[in-house]
């Protein structure tokens, strides 16, 4: 055990292993709609990670993730769909647009980035608030290539034939979506505890002091709004292979404000956190709609709360949380867990930028 | 050159109701450096209250009333019960319970209104009256000039010419001292809160009806508008944000008027680029000093 206390990238890789196994291993107890939730789940991960390192550790807000992601999830339906008529098979259709999807959203990640870095944060939170906005703007002016308000259908081809003929798709999906997911985590949690994790937290802390220790804290900021943008573009493009299809509602304000969500109730800055975040952001829906099939309402009635309350309870966790625990879940597990992480990045990770003076006892020992 | 001077006087109107809505957002953030990302959910609010009592009581005034009441009531609640608890020291933690207050506005208006888009009263025609054969002002533009005004002055007369106006600069420049010299802070921002969503609200009836009509999220649009306004004067300077206003409604009309698409949310993206990029403090900043 000492030596995994020690290395941190053997502890993470060690991890990552055994939760991917698991995760193999649970979808084949799954039906095939709970593996559809599933990569789900592991779509809206990989940008809840990202957004969760972006907001804790440099203490960026960003409301354009959903943005992000429709970038990615359009890149990935027009890669995928030109691969498939030129006739390309197997892997390769699924890796390429993933790739692409990651690519572009990086690329718009470091244009925003790039302004982000010379503003505070409710400019910030503006500016990527417009972009989200402009969404349906973009896809009607752009119609011939985005599709308008019907968006694009995603050529996707069935599960590799080697896996046996009736290999279900929903789990051969998410097999990826997990993949992708877990490779997120682990390449994130090795950058929260390198010295560019070090730099963020600093950066976030107090720019005039990150500056005089040396730090470019115009790089760093912007370096963060990419890595955190190529991951929402990953979940994007898991989001438009699993549904096969992507269109501007889906990536509306409301949904922007859900992976907000997902970040704060998990907790800002914890990337358990975003796994808690991403499970609620796929459970709470599924359960309003369950409990609305119970009971018994008008047809109008049921039009309006549908959608609607899984958007008022979101809404009221959010305020809630930040209210009551604004360290979210993660943070109540550590407390309830009665210890404070060892390792120096760790316990960083356990300090949102926010809350350092409610937790005089965490500053003190995140500055050693 | 006709349809410069139309699209000019359509800008123009246009442009100080979005001038008043980012006065809101200024009110707020003068006395909490907050950007108040809630605003245009609570016009929408406010937006969906009048026009509830219109077609209850058939009378567009009583529905004005009703959104300038029920702003100054929801202003000040938001801020008693939610934003008073939140810590102050946490600048994010305010914005993001902003957020989660834009969800829970815009689905309670789902919910009970549902998500289409309602038709709503104008108080006066839109038709404009010509000077020779040049359409200029119809009766609601100089409506809404008039209202604006009228808002404008109010509030200038109010923190220039009253008691209450110093009292509520003074806590929002320096509590501290204020609290010493017996200014009620608190109370003061709960002022603050309920003037901005009352007039904020203000706007967005003036705005929305002669658009598509009332839909729980018809104020987003508008909302980044007017934060884009704000953003242009600095978010801190009143008459910086009137003429942001009128300059971001100007160049909307010409662009929606001049072009076969409607752009206008790629054209707001751009200016406001283009604004944080090169003047991040406002068109009007001079060089602020930086506080360490």
């Amino acid at each position: 055990m000492q030596f995994f206390r020690t290395h941190t990238l053997a502890r993470h890789a060690a991890l990552a292993v055994i939760a991917l196994v698991a995760l193999v291993l649970l979808t084949y107890a799954l039906p095939s709609f709970r593996n559809f939730q599933l990569a789900t789940v592991g779509a809206y991960l990989c940008a809840t990670a990202g957004l969760t390192v972006l907001i804790g550790q440099t203490g960026q807000l960003s409301l354009g993730h959903g943005a992000l992601m429709a970038t990615g999830a359009y890149s990935f339906a027009l890669m995928a769909n030109q691969l498939g008529e030129n006739g390309s098979t197997g892997f390769l259709l699924v890796i390429v647009p993933l790739l692409v999807a990651i690519v572009v959203a990086a690329i718009v990640g470091g244009l925003i980035g790039l302004a982000g870095a010379r503003l505070a944060g409710p400019y910030l939170a503006g500016l990527t608030l417009a972009l989200i906005i402009a969404i349906p703007t973009i896809t009607t002016t752009w119609d011939g290539t985005l599709g308008g308000d019907q968006g694009l259908s995603v050529y996707v081809e069935p599960a590799p034939a080697s896996l046996g003929a009736s290999f279900p798709l929903e789990q051969w999906q998410a097999w990826i979506a997990c993949a992708a997911a877990v490779l997120v985590m682990f390449l994130l949690a090795n950058l929260v505890h390198s010295r560019f994790g070090r730099a963020m937290r600093a950066v976030r802390d107090d720019e005039v002091a990150a500056r005089l220790c040396g730090i470019a804290v115009g790089r760093t900021k912007v370096v963060a709004f990419i890595v955190s943008a190529a991951t929402a573009g990953l979940g994007g493009g898991i989001l438009a292979m699993q549904t096969q299809s992507v269109s501007p509602g889906a990536y509306s304000l409301s949904f922007s404000l859900f992976l907000v969500m997902g970040v704060v109730v998990g907790g800002v800055g914890h990337l358990a956190g975003a796994v808690w975040g991403s499970l609620l952001l796929v459970a709470l829906p599924d359960l309003t709609s369950s409990l609305l099939d119970h009971v018994d309402f008008s047809a109008s009635a049921a039009s309006k709360l549908d959608g609607n309350l899984a958007l008022l309870i979101f809404g009221l966790v959010l305020i809630f949380v930040i209210v009551t625990a604004p360290r979210g879940l993660q943070g109540l597990v550590d407390v309830i867990r009665g210890k404070v992480r060892r390792t120096p990045g760790g316990q960083a990770l356990a300090t949102v930028p926010s809350t350092t003076t409610a937790h005089p006892q965490s500053t003190e020992s995140s500055d050693v | 050159m006709d349809r410069f001077i139309f699209l000019t006087v359509d800008g123009l109107t246009r442009g100080v109701i979005f001038a008043s809505f980012g006065l809101a957002l200024v009110l707020i953030f003068r006395g909490t450096r907050l950007v108040n990302f809630a605003q245009g959910a609570m016009a929408a609010g406010t937006l969906y209250l009048a026009y509830s009592v219109t077609q209850e009581t058939g009378s567009y005034w009583a529905g004005l009333a009703a959104a300038v009441v029920g702003g100054l009531i929801l202003g000040a609640l938001i801020e008693r019960v939610l934003m008073r608890h939140i810590d102050p020291s946490a600048h994010l933690n305010a914005v993001i319970a902003a957020l989660g207050l834009v969800l829970v506005i815009q689905a309670v208006l789902g919910i009970i209104y549902g998500n289409d888009f309602r038709a709503m009263k104008l108080p006066f025609s839109r038709n404009p009256y010509s000077i020779g054969d040049q359409p200029l002002l119809s009766p609601y533009d100089i409506f809404v000039f008039c209202v604006v005004l009228a808002i404008m002055i109010g509030l200038a007369v109010m923190f220039t010419h009253t008691d209450i106006g110093l009292k509520m600069r003074a806590a929002a420049f320096a509590p501290d001292i204020s609290r010493l010299l017996g200014v009620n802070v608190g109370r003061m921002l709960t002022l603050s809160w309920a003037l901005a969503a009352a007039v904020g609200g203000l706007a967005a009836l003036l705005i929305v009806p002669t658009e598509f009509g009332a839909n729980p999220h018809s104020t987003d649009l508008v909302f980044v508008y007017a934060f884009t306004a704000a953003v242009i004067g600095g978010l801190d300077s009143p008459i910086g944000t009137v003429i942001g206003g009128v300059i971001v409604g100007l160049v909307l009309s010409y662009v929606s008027g001049y072009s076969d698409k409607d752009v206008s949310a790629i054209v707001i993206l751009a200016i406001l680029i283009g604004v944080l990029l090169l003047r991040p403090n406002g068109l009007f900043a001079s060089a602020a000093a930086r506080k360490v």
